[in-house]
């Protein structure tokens, strides 16, 4: 790698220094926590609280907002709150884990294309090229609507309750990957005339070594950056298919199928449908806002 | 110049047939296919009913079979029935594609219309309290779901004031002249205002970005040293290059475009390409479908294409005879 320790260290603490000063993405880190911990703890409120929010109460149907009952309760009584934070549950993990598969997907192809050139490299491109030119939401809602048992996958796991979920994971990094793709192409094809990079050929490193211990490390901050930033999309995507009934599909909750709700009684209860939508507005807004300011910390060339 | 085209061109229509065969293989992957429709529409079909329509129409032939077929069919302008729609997919596709382009063009360039002056101004008073506004604002756009949006429009125009209509695009009385004018124009109102607000903070930062980056090349100095106002600056000498990448990203944005008209048209019950495609998909209209993605497809294919074209019309300085990126 380049650089001893004390650089690589003195590197970080400005980076560190950068980002502290970039005060909305702060606060866009410690707001996307702060739903991380409360979506996770929202079992524990039902305990706490003695409730469950999957439980049609009849007489409890669209509540207003009381000590009892935070934000009221939906079409069927539930919890609004409580189904609120399983949303947030579903939407944040898919995010995350869809944006990790996607960049793990696209620093592959990019390090391939870009460290190995050649044919190789015009038919991963071409590739990528083809990918951005689909129609994405149709794309997408075509791959959402496939049958599975049509496309020869084992039972247990078309029967499986978590299927939406895994399916919505697999369908989103399938067409995501493209941009990290890319921008990891671009930087190896540069990286691999440098001198390091040559002084461990000569060595007899292998491609694959090189690619891995040599090239991967230095194209790090990008990586981190574009990922970050691919989360707040993903959430986005996410939504939108579940609200179309095309992604997580009831009775596990996810934010866009709160809306998907909402949007049938727009007449009768309106503000059900504000609090899903600020939701996923606010968290895209923080992952953005969040991306911005790694950027401007970690690739200040770039900004 | 010509061989560059020539070739980009001939990729172009690769990647739209290997597309083609892609998207006709998933359509095949689709729950129920036409004979379980025709089983559901007539229970008293026997399973060897079945097996023969199923050879009748050819849907015992491997893919690429069917696949050729339908190729040679869309080739010689036979492009199938709608299923939905009971029309050939043809006409079906002619009149949603005017109402779309009605839809995107107008908001389209209301967006960019606004963009341009947002995003300028913010590059020539960079870091000033007000780029940091528009920093944010055009940061809201980008991350607000189009849908909840619409929703919270409809709310409020539709369901509180009341003054605006929720869904559709005319009104059944039928009306003439301005009147009839006015009235389709009040259903567009909500539909364009959602993708304006969608649009308009990518283009802002495109534009501010854009603009950032002309203003610190040394021929911006060079005017300023001879003397050129600061308007002329700005407008003549930073936005003309600026406008480079803004054109090629905004271009490369086509099929972006799509995705957002069809959330829209679909929320507002608009009759345009978006909800075209969804309800086909959804309907299991596969003939549509089919057609309709294909015709995405094209779109966003020479969206790039004029991206393109456009970098190197744009800036002399590109030469085509090097291999591109």
């Amino acid at each position: 790698m380049n650089g001893s320790n004390s650089e690589a260290l003195l590197a970080f603490t400005l980076a560190r220094r950068r980002f502290f000063r970039h005060k909305l993405a702060v606060a866009s880190g410690l707001f996307i926590l702060f739903m991380a911990v409360l979506s996770a703890s929202a079992s524990l409120i039902e305990l706490l609280r003695g409730i469950d929010a999957n439980e049609v109460n009849l007489f409890g149907r669209f509540a207003l907002p009381s000590l009892a009952a935070w934000l009221g309760n939906d079409e069927l009584g539930r919890d609004v709150f409580v189904r609120l934070l399983y949303g947030g549950q579903v939407s944040l993990l898919v995010g995350l884990i869809t944006a990790l598969v996607a960049a793990v997907i696209g620093t592959i192809v990019g390090l391939i294309a870009g460290y190995r050139g050649g044919w190789l490299d015009a038919l991963l491109m071409r590739l990528t090229d083809s990918v951005i030119a689909l129609p994405l939401l149709p794309l997408l809602i075509v791959l959402a609507a496939l049958d599975l048992n049509k496309l020869g996958l084992p039972d247990f796991l078309v029967q499986s309750d978590k299927i939406s979920l895994y399916r919505i994971i697999a369908i989103v990094a399938v067409v995501g990957w493209t941009t990290v793709a890319r921008l990891v192409r671009g930087a190896a094809l540069s990286l691999r005339e440098r001198d390091f990079v040559l002084a461990a050929k000569a060595q007899g490193a292998s491609g694959l070594r090189i690619m891995t211990v040599h090239i991967l490390p230095n194209l790090a901050s990008p990586i981190i950056v574009a990922t970050t930033l691919s989360i707040g999309n993903i959430i986005l995507l996410e939504s939108v298919l579940s609200f179309l009934g095309l992604g997580i599909q009831p009775p596990v909750a996810s934010w866009g199928n709160l809306l998907t709700n909402a949007q049938e009684l727009i007449f009768s209860a309106p503000w059900l449908a504000l609090y899903p939508g600020a939701a996923i507005f606010l968290t895209v807004i923080a992952f953005n806002f969040l991306g911005d300011g790694l950027q401007d910390a970690l690739d200040p060339k770039a900004a | 110049m010509i061989r560059y085209l020539l070739d980009r061109f001939l990729q172009s229509v690769v990647v739209l047939v290997i597309m083609s065969f892609v998207i006709y293989w998933l359509m095949g992957l689709m729950p129920g296919d036409p004979i379980d429709l025709m089983i559901s529409a007539d229970p008293k079909l026997t399973p060897a009913d079945a097996e023969h329509l199923r050879g009748l129409y050819g849907l015992d032939k491997p893919i690429t079979e069917r696949y050729l077929n339908w190729l040679t069919a869309a080739m010689n302008g036979d492009l199938g029935f709608s299923r939905l729609h009971a029309k050939p997919v043809f006409s079906v596709l002619w009149p949603a594609l005017q109402n779309t382009v009605i839809l995107l063009g107008v908001s389209f360039v209301l967006s960019v219309a606004l963009a341009l002056p947002l995003g300028i101004l913010a590059a020539v008073r960079q870091y000033s309290k007000y780029d940091y506004l528009v920093n944010l604002v055009a940061f809201a756009g980008i991350s607000i779901p189009s849908f909840w949006l619409a929703l919270l429009l409809i709310t409020v125009f539709s369901v509180v004031l009341g003054i605006l209509p929720a869904s559709g695009s005319g009104s059944l009385e039928l009306s003439s002249g301005l009147a009839d004018l006015w009235d389709k124009a009040k259903f567009l109102v909500l539909p364009i205002t959602t993708l304006i607000i969608a649009s308009i903070g990518s283009h802002t930062r495109f534009v501010r970005a854009a603009m950032v980056e002309a203003m610190r090349q040394d021929y911006i100095r060079t005017a300023r040293a001879k003397g050129a106002s600061e308007g002329r600056v700005i407008l003549k000498h930073a936005l003309r290059n600026a406008l480079i990448p803004v054109v090629t990203i905004i271009a490369l944005d086509f099929g972006y475009l799509f995705s957002g008209a069809l959330i829209v048209e679909t929320i507002f019950a608009y009759p345009g390409m978006g909800k075209l495609i969804f309800d086909a998909i959804m309907g299991n209209d596969f003939n549509l479908a089919m057609i309709a993605f294909l015709f995405a497809t094209v779109l966003t294919l020479a969206g790039n294409l004029l991206a393109d074209l456009a970098y190197g019309w744009l800036d002399p300085r590109i030469n085509y005879r090097i291999s591109y990126r």
